[in-house]
């Protein structure tokens, strides 16, 4: 899979609901695209919407968030918060020309093994659709290497 | 012709309510309608029979088809919208159950409307408000018709009977508690007479098995007029065209059963001929007379 | 500069048959800050322990990634080996490379790659972490509890009994709850006052014990271990330490037709009164709504005869501060108002009666002695109908749940009906028969055996009085499929378990989630069934699930086996994820404030020496906190940042993943 134009997703998960999740996806051996690379933090509640925007600029090709269902947040209310932003963010992804697609939110439950790894399978097919992100940021184009090169080997293989 | 933003100034009167009388006041139900026009003669309000109605649909349609169920109020409803109608009084209670009930469907499930002008042929923007005998009256009472009745009828020991269609069916019965409703209360009381607590309000008549089992019918009918008979009412006082001839014909003699509106005008000073009192089954003469023999 | 060690291990076969752990191991080799890079078959093994340790002690590592399992699995493990070895524990981070790779990728290069990377990850944030302390807070060891049911009774004397002191507040002038109403208990038949007033007195009497009867919870502060509680003690108008509970005041006030709470209505009481004759307190309270010397200042009879001069009209509310360290929340349940079930009467026949009344009929100290009598006439009812799930299982009109205990109290009903009117005739409606405790069902097998109780399944459409009195029970027995009338003296509904009025004001006063019923919401409903999102606030009885009264004792047990296990210590330990707030930076937007689900974020004073207000700034409560990181999200300077999960290490990390 470490072919060049493989999809990057980053994932930012919460730590009681979709990182065990991602865990029991693991123990159940539940097999998905390797392409997803989960950042643990204690709630979705945490995210501040410019993790996503940095991720996006540093030349993930989707961004996926996913915490507690709602009603289930550890922390009462965490989800709720993040749910709220997450309207705000689309809308300004929409404006700034990132096809909103590419980030996607979930509600993952520490039970729901089966449904992470088929998430990460759709958001990979979904990506590899929709080809690698060209990234609609100027901003991007300054820190990255160049697209030839971004499209070079991205893993040690 | 897009349809405007605001809704069309009507071509009637401005407080025209629309009249929906379905089959049964032109038929089995003729003492309603004579009773219903002549109390808004009163009220002065006007009602303006929409133009080019169709069948509400009940007994047949909603069991067969729930599409055309919907599609045929629907119609209904589109035709009074487009004539300008806001309100529309359905007297017949089982007119008032589909015309309201499809108000909340259309409410309850967005793909339906799109189904239903599909099949009426005319779209609906749901700018109709449905009301029903009850509702009726009770607004003409509070718009000023309780001052103008005249002839009250303090001797009489009512009972309220809504049967089924005035209750039942969620949504349609707004804010009263099906099990116990009490929308006539009020309006009887007004008419003068004293309304007595009893317990088959909501009890079945026999409904549209007047026909095919009309033993059944008699049983039940027989089973609400005892009891209203054994709390000591003088008469039935009734809003629905089926549980009227149900109790009036098939329990012939029991006890005096009048619509609501028959009652109202009787207290309004009408004369019992006006209002269609002389083609009841059972003699409603007492009544008449306000409970003097 | 950081010395990190990375620590791949193979976990066996489990990472290694996958991940090509040498690779790793060298590749993370090369990670600025990596000192020591090496792999192993099984890391958590002792050897693998002793080889973190010795690389942090020869070393000097200031820094530990291990890449293995979930941290889930042994990142405790891991760190209280570094610990051992004299590094700060929060300074040693795991990558999950099995259950987020090795387990889940079968292509071997891909998963090695994402090994690097994850242990990349957890090497950028492991270089900036920081020495961190568990959070501790000192520990008020008093606990209060709430409510003085059964399930508060029993939780108050365990708590008690461990040595730890106990307030117990109760909202009505005696402790006993509904248990003191009921006649017989299931599925023994005991006498439910024979067990339970012999509680309420060892209760009062223990030394651990403050009652505070007649009072109830006006505000909370504070946070576990130190909780203050400001409790609203309700004016009884009679002075308790010089009342002896004599009775010459209640028997002699001439207010003699007010409907006992106690009894359901079915009973009387005064306006100076004790609910029931072995309350606890044994001492009156005089009823403000009902006495005509505190309405209309005419009478003050019973202030005359007391022979003490206990009785005092100008008591007022007063309010009293109390410290404790834990909370037990036991406030319990009251019945659904059946008068919404027009088609049962709508509360308007009285031989329609709910559970309670029944119980109160059935009571030897109840308002009939012991003897069934209906209330609309006093006659002896010759045919009971008993309807369960009136408000239950019922998502049109009721309640969606099962009320889980009304199918034993109704077979219970039946058998005491039974017992008392030999020839009478009890006809029990059912959906469903839920019998699942010890001795449930064969003391339901014993109703419909022994004692004759006609079970008919299927539910009621109607009940109504017929002229002559008598009630008309229309309903369906579905199993025979036919239409069934019954004719009854008395119904008895089983109304549905709700929870007390008011039991969400209470809950949001110690920041306790409460389900759309007002239930209490347990912290995990399997694995935390006592407590709750708010530390040191735990649950009993009914006030979190309708719950019979094993179950409610149990869970009192439980509470308080919680409460001591949190006094156990002078002090509580806490994971230290807490947020910190930079002073300097705050603008004073309140918006951490808003947003912390705990309001454990409060303004603070900056004051210059003299004391005077230099700026309001945010401030986090340690023992509040949770680290959720809520606040830091909204936080518009970026003045919050999260101990632990900062925005420096996420930032790291996703710079990380753009690197690799």
């Amino acid at each position: 899979m470490s072919q060049a134009g493989a999809p990057r997703i980053t994932a930012f998960v919460c730590n009681w609901c979709t990182y065990a999740g991602a865990d029991l996806a693991g123990t159940s051996r539940l097999q998905y695209a390797p392409e997803v690379r989960i950042v643990k933090l204690p709630c979705t509640g945490r995210i501040s919407p410019l993790f996503i925007l940095k991720a996006f600029e540093g030349g993930a090709d989707a961004v996926l968030v996913s915490g507690c269902h709602p009603g289930d947040c550890h922390y009462t209310s965490g989800n709720y918060h993040a749910r709220r932003r997450w309207g705000l963010l689309r809308k300004l992804l929409d404006l700034t020309g990132i096809d909103s697609r590419r980030l996607q939110f979930s509600w993952i439950s520490a039970a729901e093994g089966q449904k992470f790894a088929d998430l990460i399978n759709d958001l990979t097919a979904k990506v590899r659709e929709a080809g690698p992100f060209a990234g609609a940021n100027p901003a991007r184009k300054r820190l990255a290497p160049a697209p030839e090169e971004a499209q070079g080997p991205r893993r040690e293989s | 012709m897009t349809p405007p933003r605001c809704p069309p100034p009507p071509r009637g009167g401005a407080g025209d309510i629309g009249y929906y009388p379905g089959c049964s006041l032109a038929g089995g139900a003729v003492e309603l309608d004579l009773s219903i026009r002549a109390l808004a003669r009163v009220a002065g309000a006007e009602l303006r029979e929409i133009d080019d109605w169709n069948c509400c649909g009940a007994t047949a349609a909603h069991s067969l088809n729930h599409d055309l169920a919907v599609a045929l109020p629907f119609r209904a409803l589109a035709l009074a919208e487009a004539q300008g109608l806001g309100t529309v009084l359905a007297p017949c209670a089982a007119c008032f159950s589909r015309l309201k009930g499809t108000l909340v469907r259309l409410g309850r499930d967005p793909g339906l409307a799109e189904r239903a002008a599909r099949l009426a042929g005319l779209p609906f923007q749901g700018k109709v408000r449905v009301v029903s005998i009850n509702g009726f009256i009770n607004g003409l009472l509070a718009d000023g018709l309780a001052g103008t009745l005249t002839r009250p009828l303090p001797g009489l020991k009512a009972v309220p009977y809504y049967g089924c269609l005035l209750s039942r069916g969620e949504g349609i019965n707004e804010g009263e508690d099906p099990e116990s409703p009490s929308a006539m209360e009020g309006a009887i009381k007004a008419a003068g007479c004293s309304v007595l607590p009893w317990n088959f309000a909501t009890e079945c008549c026999g409904g549209g098995f007047s026909m095919s089992k009309t033993e059944a019918v008699m049983d039940l009918g027989g089973a609400v007029l005892s009891d209203a008979k054994a709390a000591g009412a003088d008469l039935v006082v009734v809003g629905c065209p089926m549980c009227h001839s149900n109790l009036d014909m098939r329990r012939r003699g029991a006890m005096p059963v009048l619509y609501l509106s028959e009652l109202l005008g009787l207290a309004a000073g009408l004369s019992p001929a006006a209002l269609g009192l002389d083609r009841h089954f059972t003699d409603a003469r007492t009544v008449c007379a306000g409970g003097r023999p | 500069m950081s010395r990190l060690g990375v620590f791949v291990c193979h976990c066996g076969e489990n990472i290694g048959r996958t991940v090509d752990c040498a690779a790793v191991a060298a590749a993370a080799a090369r990670f600025p800050g990596v000192v020591h890079s090496v792999d192993y078959k099984y890391m958590c093994s002792d050897p693998g322990q002793s080889m973190i340790k010795k690389a942090i002690a020869d070393l000097k590592l200031t820094g530990v990634v291990v890449a293995a399992c979930s941290p889930r699995m042994h990142e405790r493990t891991f760190r209280s080996a570094a610990a051992q070895a004299g590094l700060n524990p929060y300074l040693l981070e795991m990558a999950n490379v099995r259950e987020h790779c090795s387990w889940v990728h079968a292509d071997r290069a891909a998963a090695t790659a994402k090994a690097v990377e994850l242990v990349r990850l957890m090497v950028e944030k492991t270089r900036r972490d920081r020495a961190l302390r568990p959070v501790r807070v000192p520990v008020e060891p008093t606990a209060m509890v709430v409510g003085g049911g059964i399930a508060g009774i029993q939780a108050a004397l365990d708590i008690a009994a461990g040595g730890k002191k106990v307030v117990l507040v109760e909202s009505g002038p005696s402790i006993g709850g509904h248990m003191a109403r009921l006649s017989e208990t299931f599925p023994t038949l005991d006498c439910s006052q024979c067990i339970l007033t012999p509680r309420m007195v060892e209760a009062a009497s223990h030394p651990n014990i403050r009652l505070m009867t007649y009072a109830e919870v006006a505000a909370v502060e504070g946070f576990v271990g130190n909780f203050e509680v400001t409790v609203r003690r309700k004016a009884r108008f009679v002075d308790p330490d010089k009342c002896t509970g004599c009775g010459d005041c209640w028997n002699r006030c001439p207010q003699k037709r007010i409907p006992s709470e106690f009894d359901a209505g079915l009973g009387a009481r005064r306006a100076i009164y004790v609910p029931f004759p072995q309350a606890v307190p044994n001492k009156p309270v005089i009823d403000a709504e009902r006495c005509t010397m505190l309405k209309q200042g005419k009478c003050g009879l019973c202030a005359k005869v007391c022979p003490r001069g206990a009785v005092d009209f100008k008591d007022r509310d007063r309010l009293e501060k109390v410290k404790v360290g834990a909370v037990v929340l036991a406030t319990g349940f009251e019945l659904w108002d059946h008068a919404s079930y027009g088609e049962y009467g709508g509360g308007r026949l009285a031989d329609v009666i709910d559970g309670f009344a029944f119980e109160r009929l059935a009571s030897a100290s109840g308002p009939t002695g012991g003897a069934i009598k209906r209330p609309s006439d006093g006659a002896e009812p010759k045919t009971v109908v008993f309807i369960q799930c009136c408000g239950s299982r019922d998502e049109k009109k009721g309640l969606p749940y099962c009320s889980k205990i009304c199918c034993m109290y109704t077979a219970k009903h039946a058998m005491l009906y039974r017992h008392k009117v030999h020839d009478g005739e009890a006809t029990v409606f059912y959906m469903d028969i839920r019998a699942t405790g010890k001795g449930y069902e064969e003391f339901v097998r014993r109703a419909i055996d022994n004692d004759g109780a006609r079970y008919v399944r299927g539910r009621v459409s109607r009940v109504y009085r017929r002229q002559d009195g008598r009630l008309v029970v229309k309903g369906a027995d579905t199993l025979a499929g036919r239409p069934v009338t019954v004719l009854a003296d008395m119904v008895v509904l089983a109304d549905a378990v709700r929870p007390r009025r008011g039991s969400e004001r209470l809950a949001q006063l110690f920041g306790v989630g409460y389900d759309q019923h007002g239930f209490y919401s347990e912290a995990h409903p399997k694995l935390r069934p006592v407590e709750t999102a708010a530390a040191g606030v735990f649950l009993a009885g009914a006030c979190q699930a309708p719950k019979d009264i094993p179950d409610a004792v149990a869970q009192a047990s439980a509470a308080a086996a919680k409460t001591l296990g949190l006094f156990s210590q002078p002090q509580l330990e806490r994971e230290p994820v807490i947020a910190r707030v930079n002073r300097n930076l705050c603008s004073h937007c309140r918006s951490c404030v808003h947003t912390c689900p705990y309001g454990a974020v409060k303004d603070f004073e900056v004051k210059d020496r003299a004391g005077s207000v230099l700026k309001v700034v945010a401030e986090v409560n340690e023992g509040l906190c949770q680290g959720c990181g809520t606040c830091v999200a909204v936080c518009r300077s970026h003045c919050i940042d999260l101990d632990g999960f900062t925005d420096e290490q996420i930032h790291a990390q996703i710079a990380a993943l753009e690197a690799a």
